[in-house]
């Protein structure tokens, strides 16, 4: 019997997301009283694949930070499942999740905040290596780390320095190295571009490509700024009050979005020229006006491209 | 006729127990009645110093203003006592701070908030100045304003308070509007809503704008001026054509190179601007994007290049520059 050689082996996801839901509130309080509880994720299902980078996009309170935070079980699901190389990890007891935790990791939005001030920045490197045990003594460490810091463009003769001493750029570096420090396979950037200088962004994003292309890291990268995310992604998925409301290849969102808040979204991005923004004209589209129906589902509008359509 | 505000030789420094950060290197500038005039700069850049400093509202010390004329309407700000800048805030030149969360009052009513500056400034009566507050959130675009000017900043949305925020800005009919990184903090859909605002607001009552960002695209739609500030100098300025068609400084060419302009994955590497911003604690020497900067000259270190007017542009196209960057592009482009 003969196989078909035309069609490449299905990949298989590195990440997949599965009917996730993330609730917060809706307890009981002492006196009786219920609070209204909040959906900050509701039913969010994606795959992403290795060596892929999907973009994560939406407004503020969309659920897309809660959703990294959630896939790394930063924070634990409502319900719905986590399978990480085919190994789900909901449910996992602390100990059975520490060996994945090494594989998966989160660089923040703002550096200045995400760095301990008391520690060098070697230290703050370095720090993932000993609570793992990827180092057994000292020299071996600083060999590790000056090693991270040559990888993301910093001078290793910084490591005994501490952070106040960086601009925000140098800042995310160091968030950066120690982000890589443990081999990861996956990484949730939460905006990581988004507190840092314009002059500086570039830098960053090319570093984030460079990694990638070198360490063949997969990304799920979340951020507002919509012309970051079509220059680094391959995918996109836009969510608005906790559900994605579209998802696809970069280029059949930026060129063919379905969903009107998508297309809303899209026509909001200011161009830095003057002639094309002087004639742009955003379209609007009203949340509240248009609440989405719970029991609307994603529907396939294009190879690969789904749409929450009612 | 004379311009609305200028700005000359303004200097600001701050006394730090780190040493002395020179905020603001000698900024001269103006701007006339019914323009807008967007200034683009990085923190430390000076862009929001230079503007909170001309209306006294940085605190005194550690900031110290060394020199400088900043002339409004024919008066010399800077020369005010604090009484007549009471007098002058808010009613002659209106403020529209970054933060909607944290500048408004949270146990105060969005009436009470924006009737302030009303009473104040005009002695209006309580009915008087709530009529006015109606008047100004419909301005705004805030639905169902009268029933709605009893509540709190906690029961409106992100969008909704920065509309507040530009009502209290535009309470008294000001000359001039300033606004520092008014949308930055908003989620593009609802920038876009407050940009439009913005535009319609000077159709309708030819308020004078200055709109600091960092954001190039807001200022391409928005601005008639554009004004390039970093390490706490102006590097260039002009029409927003000429400066985004043809940068003459290597930091606002480098700046709008650095953008992905709609490129997609894989195309082409993103432009990188070397190094790091200043520090701005050595005095500074020179022009401040030298170190940074692979066209600049022997010169461009030592010695600090006046604005001058760019030759073969716009009348009002400035730049800050020792080196003539169309020549060195040129250069580059025939290397390769």
């Amino acid at each position: 019997m003969s196989v078909d050689r035309t069609i490449a082996p299905p990949q298989k996801p590195l990440v997949i997301a599965d009917r996730l839901c993330k609730t917060f509130g809706g307890g009981r309080s002492l006196f009786g009283s219920a609070a209204p509880a909040l959906k900050a994720v509701d039913n969010v299902s994606f795959e992403i694949f290795p060596g892929e980078t999907l973009g994560l996009v939406g407004e503020s309170g969309s659920g897309k930070s809660t959703t990294g935070r959630v896939l790394l079980q930063l924070e634990e699901p409502t319900s719905g499942d986590i399978i990480f190389k085919g190994q789900n990890l909901t449910g996992l007891s602390k100990s059975l999740l520490k060996p994945h935790r090494r594989d998966m990791q989160i660089i923040f939005q703002d550096p200045y905040s995400s760095l301990n001030p008391r520690m060098t920045v070697g230290e703050f490197v370095a720090e993932p290596l000993i609570v793992h045990g990827a180092v057994t003594n000292k020299s071996e460490r600083n060999d590790r780390v000056a090693a991270l810091f040559r990888k993301v463009g910093l001078d290793p003769s910084f490591m005994t320095r501490y952070p106040h001493e960086f601009s925000g750029g140098q800042r995310q570096r160091v968030c950066i190295a120690r982000g890589i420090a443990l081999d990861p396979a996956f990484i949730v950037a939460d905006e990581p571009i988004t507190a840092l200088d314009v002059s500086i962004q570039a830098q960053i994003v090319n570093l984030f490509q460079d990694l990638q292309d070198e360490l063949g890291l997969t990304y799920l990268f979340i951020a507002h700024d919509l012309s970051m995310i079509r220059y680094l992604c391959h995918r996109v998925a836009v969510m608005l009050r906790g559900r994605i409301v579209e998802i696809g290849p970069c280029e059949a969102i930026f060129e063919n979005p379905q969903h009107p808040y998508t297309r809303a979204l899209l026509s909001a991005i200011p161009v830095p020229d003057p002639k094309i923004e002087r004639n742009r004209r955003p379209i609007a589209f009203d949340v509240n006006a248009n609440p989405i129906p719970e029991a609307a589902t994603l529907r396939t509008v294009g190879e690969g491209h789904l749409a929450l359509l009612y | 006729m004379a311009p609305l505000l200028d700005v000359r030789n303004l200097t600001v420094v701050f006394d730090t127990p780190a040493g002395t950060v020179h905020a603001v290197n000698d900024v001269s500038y103006t701007i006339e009645e019914g323009e807008t005039l967007g200034i683009v700069g990085e923190s430390g850049s000076g862009k929001s110093v230079h503007a909170l400093s001309m209306v006294g509202l940085i605190a005194r010390p550690p900031g110290r203003i060394v020199s400088g004329e900043v002339y409004f309407k024919g008066r010399d700000l800077l020369r005010l006592s604090q009484r007549e800048l009471f007098d002058l805030r808010g009613k002659e030149i209106g403020f529209v701070f970054q933060d909607p969360m944290t500048s408004l009052n949270p146990v105060l009513t969005v009436e009470r908030q924006i009737a302030e500056p009303l009473r104040r400034h005009f002695n209006l009566s309580k009915s008087q100045a709530r009529e006015r507050v109606v008047e100004l959130l419909e301005l705004v675009g805030i639905p169902n304003a009268r029933a709605r000017i009893g509540q709190y900043p906690h029961e409106f949305s992100g969008g909704m308070r920065q509309r507040v925020m530009i009502a209290i800005g535009i309470a008294c009919n000001p000359k001039l509007l300033i606004a520092d990184e008014a949308t930055t903090a908003l989620d593009v859909t609802v920038q876009a809503q407050i940009l439009d605002l913005v535009r319609d607001l000077k159709k309708k009552i030819g308020t004078t704008v200055i709109w600091i960002t960092h954001d190039m695209g807001v200022v391409a739609g928005l601005a008639d001026t554009i004004q390039v500030m970093y390490g706490g100098r102006i590097m260039e300025r002009g029409p927003v054509d000429a400066v985004f068609e043809d940068p003459r400084s290597a930091y606002t060419w480098g700046l709008l190179k650095s953008l992905p302009h709609g490129g997609k994955r894989g195309e082409t590497r993103l432009y990188q601007i070397p190094g790091n911003p200043p520090n701005l604690i050595n005095e500074p020497i020179g022009d401040p994007f030298a170190p940074r900067n692979a066209f600049a000259t022997e010169r461009c270190l030592r010695e600090t290049p006046p604005l001058k007017q760019m030759e073969g542009s716009l009348p009002g196209h400035k730049a800050a520059v020792w080196y003539d960057l169309r020549e060195e592009l040129k250069k580059q482009e025939a290397k390769v």
